[in-house]
């Protein structure tokens, strides 16, 4: 697993045109405009793609086909919105062993204007055991997470608000952020409830919007448009869907496997990082990611957001580009943070640059902590 | 009598889920089984321990404890109509398995629910084949409605 630590770098990253609500644009165009912003910022062309990894709403054929290529190498996992972390994960493996020399990770989704037509699965266990009561959708679920977390660790409302407060502070300083102005605890606390123990404010944005990475071989890369980002770990797991299989709902184990899995590779420590992307659709969630990757000891991640190492100058900074909570969220986050990441490392973030970035954590779920996918990135190999 | 219908059926009803909605057709709390493992939840055609297909059913005791809750502010599925605010509870049967479900018979405020509280099934009958297991406080009282 070792010889996969740097194999791969980010040659490119970038969002579509735009992002936020975009009611003429199907999911298939912000896929496009991803791919192409991508391969550009890289300084490759689009028929130089040779690998095509994406998930959700669309197989890697159709995004293929799309963009006019045949590619020899597919992947289309598809486990949540952490698919994207997990997809650089294998790409970072097929690049290793040649089966693609290109590889472009693609995430296109109109999760607020619903442009185009609904994902077909099967729901005939959440139907069963789970809609009659009134659980639908994601913040119908991830409160019972939150809930036993303050039972078992005494977390409070104030601790996840502050969450929502480090992140939109960041969010401040990312002109493509939808949320400019700064907010407080107790703008968090007198928000609209939603779902207790969540108001609005601890739950994120739903956006259209599209993100893609471009990936190659480190020698490759080096003659490339921007500097390389290297992969240098790379985990995912799985644990449950339906929450009653979570075993406790306090830690994810899924994300402790991914985590454990990528820092090996990286031959790193958790307490090694300069900076931190974790997937927060919730507020609860990146306090609980800090716990399950051994950031934090159980029960003390809230304390990261609550005394401000998460913020700017802070010793941690965490979620720099304002997050799922007020940069954008399209339903399928995962592939935002990457990119923030490699910016990040690349020193692109202007008010928001964390000074002297070289080695970035990005963490993400998909479905409530069900699964994961974690990467180490870094400036030097 | 059957009241107009404010929230989904839970259709389709998979082949190995059968005799848990039939239990519950004559307010029995049924679970698969496994033989050397016991109880579990949901209906599988293994033991998601050990892995054996040798599974039966067993009827539970009904009693449980609450794991952790949510409270319902919104309608948060549109084919739901239960009026907010409505609690979502997991819960953990004195057998093992949890499972999701309302609480009903107890104020929906964070004041009045309390991880690990002891809970009491009760039984919904939504249409003549559709009856859902219910919980509510330990010796609670029955109350009109709710969730």
């Amino acid at each position: 697993m070792r010889e996969l630590s740097n194999a791969a770098c980010i040659v490119g990253a970038a969002e579509s045109d735009e992002i936020g609500v975009l009611p003429e644009k199907s999911p298939l165009s912000l896929h496009l405009e991803a791919i192409t912003n991508a391969v550009d910022d890289a300084g490759l062309t689009i028929n130089e793609v040779d690998g095509v990894f994406t998930a959700g709403q669309y197989t890697p054929a159709t995004v293929a086909e799309a963009l006019g290529i045949t590619p020899r190498y597919v992947d289309g996992t598809y486990v949540g919105g952490c698919s994207f972390m997990i997809l650089v994960g294998h790409a970072l493996a097929a690049l290793h062993h040649g089966l693609c020399d290109v590889t472009v990770v693609s995430h296109g989704e109109s999760g607020r204007s619903r442009v185009g037509g609904p994902r077909a699965r099967d729901q005939s266990l959440n139907s069963q055991f789970e809609f009659v009561y009134g659980f639908y959708g994601a913040p119908s679920y991830f409160g019972l997470i939150a809930t036993r977390h303050m039972h078992e660790h005494g977390t409070t409302l104030e601790d996840w608000a502050q969450v929502a407060v480090s992140t939109r502070a960041w969010a401040c300083l990312n002109p493509r952020a939808r949320f400019d102005q700064p907010i407080t605890v107790a703008d968090v606390l007198n928000s609209r409830p939603v779902c207790y123990p969540f108001n609005r404010l601890n739950i994120c944005l739903v956006t259209d919007g599209g993100g893609a990475v471009v990936l190659t071989r480190p020698d490759r890369a080096r003659d490339l448009a921007k500097p390389p980002v290297f992969v240098r770990g790379a985990g995912e797991g799985t644990e449950h869907v339906l929450m009653t299989q979570m075993k406790d709902l306090t830690f994810s184990q899924a994300t402790r496997i991914a985590g454990e899995k990528a820092f090996r590779m990286a031959d790193v420590e958790p307490g090694d990082f300069d900076h931190v992307m974790l997937y927060d659709a919730f507020t609860a969630g990146p306090p609980i990611m800090l716990e399950s990757l051994g950031i934090a000891r159980p029960g003390e991640g809230v304390a990261y957001f609550a005394d401000g190492r998460s913020t700017l100058g802070g010793s941690l900074p965490i979620n720099t580009n304002g997050g799922g909570l007020s940069y954008t969220h399209t339903g399928m986050y995962g592939i935002f943070p990457i990119i923030e990441s490699v910016r990040q490392l690349r020193g692109e973030c202007d008010a928001r640059q964390v000074p002297d970035v070289r080695l970035s954590l990005v963490n993400g779920m998909g479905g409530m902590l069900s699964a994961a996918g974690t990467l180490v990135l870094a400036n030097e190999a | 009598m059957q009241q107009s219908l404010d929230r989904p059926l839970p259709e389709p009803i998979t082949p190995e889920a059968r005799p848990y909605w039939e239990g519950l057709r004559n307010d029995k709390l049924m679970l698969p089984t496994c033989a050397k493992c016991g109880p579990f939840f949901y209906p599988r055609v293994l033991c998601p321990t050990c892995h054996s297909r040798d599974i039966s059913w067993i009827e539970a005791s009904g009693k449980a404890t609450l794991y952790s809750f949510e409270i319902a502010h919104q309608a948060l599925n549109p084919g739901f109509k239960v009026p907010p605010p409505y609690i979502l509870a997991l819960v953990e049967l004195d057998e093992g398995p949890r499972l999701l479900t309302n609480l009903v018979d107890v104020e929906p405020d964070p004041a009045a629910l309390k991880c690990d509280m002891r809970l009491e099934v009760v039984f919904e009958r939504l249409t003549d084949a559709i009856t859902i297991p219910q919980f509510r406080p330990a010796g609670a009282k029955a109350s009109e409605g709710g969730a």
